[in-house]
């Protein structure tokens, strides 16, 4: 039996090859250089004094005693903010977005979540800083939280924003709500689809908060220099966003503003917003030194990013030949403080694995006092997925159908069109699907008491959006390749790998380096699926244009038509004379003494989506003691269109299996009555370790992408997508009870077994 | 400001003295006052692993120990698994076994798997999963780092 089975049916050179990555010695040997790594003459320090109220007024703030203290350089507070003195009529239609932006930054006259930021003093170290923060006095009155969608969306719910009105199917309401809009995708005839339907079930579920986990806190480090050069060096996945952010909330010149991505250590999505940023960079020009600030874990539970807590409702239902005709379903997205979560996602994703022709989804928007949420890994597909596909789960049972056999009956393939509207090119859902039914572990016998197999898809768009890549020649014939793609997982192979195969040169001989915002041009974050796709894509285009300077290049040195000469493979030759022919190195050597150096350079926006599916098996044993989950045997399967790099791809599908894993069986925020965070360590908010896992077993299928050079689709999202409901089903086969709600924790287990 | 305290030490093999807070971790230590920016910091509570050390044979994580109790012991960190002539076999194969993806935990991984074959050259799968259930990676799910382990065995062995 073999562990990670490649499915491949084109071989190229380079592409589809496991080479060692270019940043791999520095990575294993310490010096590779994060955010928290910066050094510079005169750094200070700074903290962030945090609200201890989920909801509260802020009656008065006095930071003067810590001015005072001893080594302190500099205290911000909101009223550093260019929001403070603008008008909202200097603000016009910018101002609730200004607003909401700033007030996340640094709180001014409430505070919306426990951890919200109120003040920040730098000083000469972090120990003289946090002594400050004790001196900062805020008073505060506390206010009922709204802390679920389902409290939040009562009528006399504790209202976070006195100006925040539903956006109504488009339009605005008019009186203040915690719900932030109201969206809705309808296709076909839903209720006579209910009536083709042999069976029709309908169900609720709901969904924790959960954190994205990265190892590496939030940092950030700013200079911001007498000529108004503000400099940040920070963990993020997309610098460019950072740059905008900034720019946005301090209202200061994009071109004033450099972004420098240092090594990043994981972001799933966490890392986009910019969170320390404007804040070290008001303490830097209030001091004039350069000024780190880093979060500690808690902050990082506390104040970034969750994936939102939900509660679903789905209808689906069914013919006795197993073909869904109708579904009718209802999200509830927690945003946190602010408006914003992925519920529009999750919407789009929630049927996209099956060709529905009647179908109505309602999405609602809710804020609560909860840390504003962020993207984390497919933003919203996993917990529609979890209802949608828990629901068939339940249908295949009832039909007494295999529950493989049900989906590629309904499976989406080339020319389906999904309820929001796209028309799916040619896609590998039913090959996933097949691949994973011929999969020994599917007929594998799973013997004993309390033990069930649960099988799910998952779907993520893979859209491209910007990227940028330049590319120079060196005179050794090898070629140095700059990015704007914050390598987060590898993409520094996969990029140059795609790069090495269009000039026809060694994936040694190109050197990629990811550089700052000055240094290349817009290119939007690594995530969404879309570096290794759009970056990549970026990279050939790049590639091609060295190419025909090249060619060119010999054509003058031959005195030859371009016409005449061709490049194959990385060998230029004259296409009617056999004496004149030159290796890319060969001509490489030539290029100063012939006109100058090569660089060839590209943008570009890749149009249509790279539509990643996924499929997996997974075997569990419940322990009905305890109510504890085991996962015996966990197989993925998903088409990657074609795997840059196979082990990167599945490495992918494995840590994004093993954080579904831990969404469905133990991560949960734990809230006091008051919305405090009950558990904001690592010791509390507890994350799989090597010990509750077993190997995670790979099939990458490659379909390929019409709509990129060599196939490639994107994969990083896709493997969180199928775990919440395959293991939610497999532990239902495994106790006789359905689980509705996630995580299935020791506790909720026992409750659903009795 | 608290007065600082002098420090003898033995820092991957070399005499090291520094000067540092009573409050100071041998975390902050490491990286604040020597520079030695390759043991990382995740959570400062003892729970992620990130800043593992050896501190007189035993792996510790470096943020709950106090810089002052490094006084006349040894300490090895990441800096000190490579040697001149090359990487070590358990960093190798991180590389080789792409046991990495964002590489924020694997120097901690690294110097505790290092420990763990120092120790015990034929540690099977599961011995390996506790060994380094210490040590949080949230990227690779654990599979590449372990099949990497077993690699670095076999490299020793070789």
């Amino acid at each position: 039996m073999t562990s990670n089975i490649v499915l491949s049916e084109v071989e190229y050179n380079v592409v589809g090859k496991r080479h060692v990555r270019p940043d791999g010695v520095d990575k294993v040997t310490g010096r590779a250089q994060y955010g928290a790594d910066v050094q510079l003459a005169g750094l200070l320090q700074a903290k962030v004094l945090r609200s201890p109220h989920a909801h509260a007024r802020i009656k008065s703030l006095d930071t003067s005693a810590a001015e005072r203290h001893p080594g302190v350089y500099a205290v911000v507070t909101a009223a550093d903010l260019p929001f403070a003195s603008l008008t909202r009529e200097e603000l016009g239609g910018d101002y609730q977005r200004l607003k909401f932006a700033s007030n996340h930054v640094l709180a001014t006259d409430k505070t919306l979540f426990k951890g919200h930021p109120v003040a920040a003093v730098a000083a000469d170290s972090l120990h003289v800083a946090e002594e400050a923060l004790n001196l900062i006095k805020v008073e505060y009155e506390v206010l009922p939280p709204a802390m679920t969608v389902k409290q939040a969306m009562k009528p006399n719910a504790s209202l976070l924003h006195d100006d925040l009105f539903t956006s109504e199917l488009g339009e605005m309401s008019d009186k203040p709500s915690n719900v932030a809009s109201h969206m809705a995708f309808e296709a076909g005839d839903v209720e006579q689809g209910f009536q083709q339907a042999d069976v029709v079930l309908e169900r609720e579920y709901e969904t924790a908060s959960v954190h994205q986990g990265y190892i590496e806190p939030h940092n950030s480090t700013a200079f911001w220099n007498a000529d108004g050069q503000l400099n940040i060096w920070c963990s993020t996945q997309g610098p460019f966003v950072v740059r905008t952010n900034v720019a946005d909330i301090l209202r200061h010149p994009v071109s004033k503003v450099k972004v420098t991505p240092m090594e990043i250590g994981g972001g799933f999505g966490g890392k986009i917003t910019a969170y320390l940023e404007p804040i070290a960079a008001l303490l830097s020009r209030k001091s004039g030194r350069p000024v780190k600030l880093l979060m500690t874990r808690t902050e990082v539970f506390e104040a970034s990013g969750p994936a939102p807590g939900t509660w679903m409702k789905v209808k689906l239902g069914a013919s006795r030949d197993g073909r869904i005709t109708a579904a009718d379903i209802f999200l509830a997205f927690e945003a946190g403080a602010y408006p914003g979560s992925p519920v529009m996602q999750g919407a789009a994703c929630a049927l996209a694995c099956y060709d529905v022709p009647n179908a109505r989804i309602n999405g609602y928007d809710v804020v609560v006092n909860k840390p504003k949420t962020a993207a984390y890994r497919a933003p919203g597909s996993p917990q529609a997925a979890f209802a949608v596909e828990s629901v068939i789960d339940e249908i295949c049972e009832q039909l007494n159908v295999d529950p493989l056999e049900f989906r590629l009956r309904n499976a989406s393939r080339e020319g389906v069109r999904r309820v929001e509207g796209p028309v799916f090119r040619r896609i590998g859902l039913v090959e996933c699907l097949e691949a994973a039914r011929n999969h020994d572990h599917y007929s594998a016998p799973l013997e004993g008491p309390y033990r069930g197999r649960g099988v799910a898809a998952g779907f993520w768009f893979n859209r491209g959006f910007q990227s940028a890549v330049n590319i120079s020649v060196n005179p050794d014939g090898t070629v140095n390749l700059i990015e704007g793609s914050v390598d987060i997982g590898g993409s520094r192979a996969s990029i140059a790998q795609q790069a090495a195969e269009t000039l026809g040169i060694a994936y040694e001989d190109v050197k990629p380096t990811v550089v700052d915002t000055d240094s290349i041009g817009y290119t939007m974050v690594t995530g969404g699926s879309r570096t290794t796709f759009a970056t990549g894509w970026a990279a050939i285009e790049a590639a091609e244009d060295v190419k025909t300077q090249m060619v060119e290049r010999a054509a003058q040195i031959w005195d030859a038509s371009v016409d005449d000469v061709e490049y194959v493979d990385g060998v230029l030759s004259h296409k009617s004379d056999p004496e004149l022919r030159m290796t890319f190195r060969e001509l490489a050597r030539q290029l100063l003494g012939t006109g100058g150096g090569i660089t060839g350079a590209s943008n570009v926006d890749p149009a249509g989506e790279g539509n990643g599916f996924g499929v997996h098996v997974v075997d569990v044993e419940v322990d009905p003691d305890t109510g504890k989950v085991t996962i015996l045997r966990y197989t993925a399967v998903q088409d990657a269109g074609k795997a840059i790099h196979p082990s990167y791809v599945e490495g992918q599908m494995q840590g994004g299996v093993v954080q579904g894993i831990g969404w469905a069986l133990n991560e949960e925020y734990f809230f006091s009555d008051q919305g405090q965070m009950m558990n904001s360590s690592f010791l509390d908010y507890r994350m799989p370790t090597a010990l509750d896992l077993p190997m995670i077993d790979t099939v990458i299928v490659e379909v390929a992408n019409p709509g990129h050079p060599y196939g490639v689709r994107g994969v990083g999202e896709v493997p969180i997508v199928p775990p919440l409901p395959a293991i939610a089903s497999a532990i239902s086969h495994a106790i006789g009870a359905r689980i509705n709600r996630l995580p299935a924790n020791p506790g909720a287990v026992l409750e659903a077994m009795s | 400001m608290p007065g600082l305290v002098h420090v003898s030490t033995t820092i991957n093999g070399n005499p090291t003295d520094f000067l540092c807070e009573p409050r100071q971790s041998l975390l902050e230590v490491l990286r604040d006052v020597l520079g030695m920016t390759g043991t990382k910091e995740g959570c400062n509570d003892g729970n992620c692993g990130a800043c593992t050390v050896v501190l007189d044979g035993r792996i510790v994580t470096s943020c709950l120990v106090l810089g002052v109790e490094a006084q006349g012991k040894e300490v090895s960190t990441i800096e000190g698994v490579a040697s001149p002539e090359g990487l070590h076999p358990v960093q190798l194969a991180f590389l080789e076994n792409a046991a990495l993806q964002c590489g924020i935990c694997t120097p901690g991984f690294i110097v505790a798997s290092k420990a763990l074959l120092d120790r015990e050259p034929d540690a099977d799968e599961g011995r390996i999963r506790h060994w380094l259930a210490g040590n949080l990676c949230r990227c690779t799910g654990y599979d590449k780092i372990v099949r990497a382990v077993l690699d670095a065995e076999d490299k020793m062995k070789a």
